[in-house]
């Protein structure tokens, strides 16, 4: 693993949605920079994966279980963090759901679970790890986005509004957080190669990539190394920003 | 040991950065000492922690003057 000079050193870092994909990938980076790494999943096996993968990596911290739809499991959640490891003040909302429909057959349930895991949850992740970044006067806050939330794409309503919702939200809570030195960005990743993508019919993948200019998917670890950028101290004066990491698939 | 009102008062400077001469009871932290929204909230978290209680926000948001902090910490000693 690539080893930088510890620029995260002595800082917490909470990670939704690490099992797997760009959370790993998060996860393993910001650990690499030196941080306490928490990764959370949705289950209890998942979090032990998490445990088991940052530490056969040297990487500080542990895997925790989160649904990121509870607020009662997002403040216990939160809280043992603090008492263990230290109030977080790095926070990378990346946990997600999809459930693609047409807009005519989409059920409500497909568009009340994706709003709510994908953008009410990051309304209570930042709601929790606020206060100990205001008072330590330091924070990082990184809503993982997606190209989709500004491309758009059929069969996606419910994840693009969400994603959408989470870029403008991005913006608010930077202006509201920024004179405490909190930072809070958006990273928008294009067509990277994770199972979410795995999953799609192979017609669908090649028009996906004849659309991207590089002409390859993205690798999970490069969105991690743009979220390890907006955490570090060099990308302290980027803030409100969504970060477009897509091959050129779409260019802002 | 300090009174309540010398503890409050401490607190007020220390948050909001401003001197303890500037500080009267009557003091209003947004019209009188300079106090944004953001910093009306820190300055319960630090009365909270100071006094190890916990201030609900719709109690928080009726402090609004050193005198009302002081009147609260008091009634829930």
């Amino acid at each position: 693993m690539q080893q930088d000079n510890a620029g995260l050193s002595g800082k917490v870092a909470l990670v939704t949605g690490a099992s797997r994909g760009i959370g790993r990938a998060i996860a393993l980076r910001l650990g690499a920079a030196g941080a306490t790494v928490i990764g959370t999943a949705t289950s209890e096996s998942g979090a032990a994966a998490i445990a088991e993968v940052l530490s056969h990596n040297g990487v500080a911290g542990t895997g925790m279980c989160l649904d990121v739809s509870s607020p009662e499991s997002i403040i216990a959640v939160v809280k043992e963090i603090a008492e263990k490891f230290g109030a977080p003040t790095i926070l990378v909302n990346n946990a997600g759901i999809t459930r693609d429909n047409i807009l005519m057959r989409m059920k409500d349930d497909e568009w009340d679970s994706v709003i709510n895991t994908n953008l009410s949850s990051i309304y209570r992740m930042s709601k929790a790890c606020v206060r100990g970044m205001t008072k330590a006067r330091w924070g990082r806050i990184i809503n993982i986005s997606s190209v989709v939330g500004s491309m758009g794409n059929a069969g996606q309503s419910n994840y693009a509004a969400a994603k959408a919702g989470l870029e403008g939200y991005t913006r608010s809570l930077a202006r509201e957080l920024g004179s405490r030195q909190i930072t809070v960005n958006a990273v928008a990743p294009g067509f990277i190669d994770t199972d979410m993508t795995r999953g799609l019919p192979e017609e669908h993948r090649l028009n996906l990539l004849a659309q991207v200019p590089l002409g390859r998917l993205g690798d999970p670890k490069e969105i991690a190394g743009v979220v390890a950028f907006l955490a570090g101290d060099e990308g302290a004066y980027v803030t409100g920003e969504t970060l477009h990491v897509n091959g050129g698939m779409y260019m802002g | 040991m300090s009174t309540i009102e010398e503890r409050v008062k401490k607190i007020v400077c220390e948050q909001l950065g401003v001197k303890e001469e500037e500080v009267s009871n009557e003091s209003s932290f947004v019209e009188d000492l300079g106090a944004d929204s953001l910093d009306t909230v820190e300055l319960v978290m630090a009365l909270e922690e100071e006094f190890e209680t916990e201030i609900p926000d719709e109690e928080a948001e009726k402090i609004t003057t050193v005198q009302e902090a002081i009147d609260y910490v008091v009634a829930h000693q």
